[in-house]
C-alpha cells in the first residue's frame, strides 16, 4: 500500500467516524498493516490515530448539539475498566466460537435498529 | 446511570476481546437500551471513545508499540474526514442514518464471520 492510499483510507475512516460515531479503527488497522506494521503495532497506532479523529468529531457534533457529556464520561470510564476483563477472557476462551456469537449478535442488533427506524421511533 | 455503566462495560469488554472499536457497541446500546436519538448516540459515542482510545494509547505506548508518524498519516486525514461525516449526518434523515448504521453492523458481522 502507498502512503497516499493509506491517507485516503484514513480520510474515509474519518467520514465514517463523523457519520456513525465509531473511532475509525476498522479502516486504520488494515491501512497500517498494509504499510508494513505488525498487527500489534497497527492496533496500538490506530488507537493514537483515533484521538484526533474523535476530538474533531466531538467538536463538530457538540456544535450540532449531539454530545451528552456526562453519559460519555460514564461510558468511557466504565469501558476502560472493562478492557482489562475482556483481555483476560480473550486469552482463556475459544475465540472462533465467541467471534461467531458476537457477529450473530451484531446481526440481531442491526435488524432491531432497522425495525425501529421503519416504525419511525429511532 | 446503571445502564450507562453497563453500556461502557460491554463496550470495553467486547473491544478488548475482538479488537472491535467501542462505537459499534456503544451506539446501538444507547439507542436500544438508553433511548437515545441516533444522532445524539453517535456524538456521545465519539466522546466516550476519546477516553478509551487515550487510555489504550498510553497502555500500548509504555510498551513502545505506538508509531506516532504513522498515526498522523492516517489520523490527520481522518480528522478532516470527520468534519465531513458529521456535516453529512446532519443532512441525512434519522431513518436513513439508522438504516445505514444497521448496514455497517451487517458488514462488520460478515467480516467477522469470514
Amino acid at each position: 500500500m502507498t502512503y497516499a492510499a493509506a491517507a485516503l483510507l484514513g480520510a474515509v475512516a474519518g467520514v465514517l467516524a463523523g457519520l456513525f460515531g465509531v473511532g475509525g479503527g476498522i479502516l486504520f488497522v488494515p491501512a497500517l498493516t498494509g504499510l508494513g506494521l505488525t498487527q500489534v503495532h497497527a492496533e496500538a497506532t490506530s488507537l493514537l490515530a483515533i484521538i484526533p479523529t474523535v476530538l474533531v468529531g466531538v467538536w463538530r457534533q457538540s456544535r450540532y448539539g449531539n454530545v451528552r457529556r456526562r453519559p460519555a464520561l460514564v461510558i468511557g470510564v466504565a469501558s476502560v475498566a472493562a478492557t482489562v476483563g475482556g483481555a483476560a477472557v480473550a486469552v482463556s476462551l475459544h475465540e472462533t466460537t465467541l467471534r461467531r456469537l458476537f457477529a450473530a449478535l451484531l446481526l440481531v442488533v442491526a435488524a432491531q435498529i432497522a425495525w425501529r427506524a421503519r416504525r419511525g421511533s429511532a | 446511570m446503571l445502564r450507562l455503566v453497563l453500556i461502557g462495560l460491554l463496550a470495553g469488554f467486547f473491544s478488548a476481546l475482538f479488537g472491535v472499536g467501542g462505537g459499534i457497541v456503544i451506539v446501538p446500546l444507547l439507542v436500544l437500551v438508553a433511548g437515545f436519538d441516533i444522532r445524539t448516540a453517535t456524538g456521545t459515542s465519539l466522546a466516550a471513545i476519546g477516553i478509551t482510545a487515550t487510555a489504550g494509547t498510553i497502555t500500548y505506548a509504555v510498551h513502545g508499540d505506538v508509531e506516532p508518524v504513522y498515526a498522523a498519516l492516517v489520523g490527520v486525514p481522518a480528522a478532516v474526514g470527520a468534519v465531513g461525516g458529521a456535516s453529512l449526518q446532519q443532512r441525512l434523515p434519522r431513518r436513513t442514518l439508522s438504516y445505514l448504521f444497521a448496514a455497517l453492523l451487517v458488514a462488520i458481522a460478515i467480516r467477522m464471520l469470514v
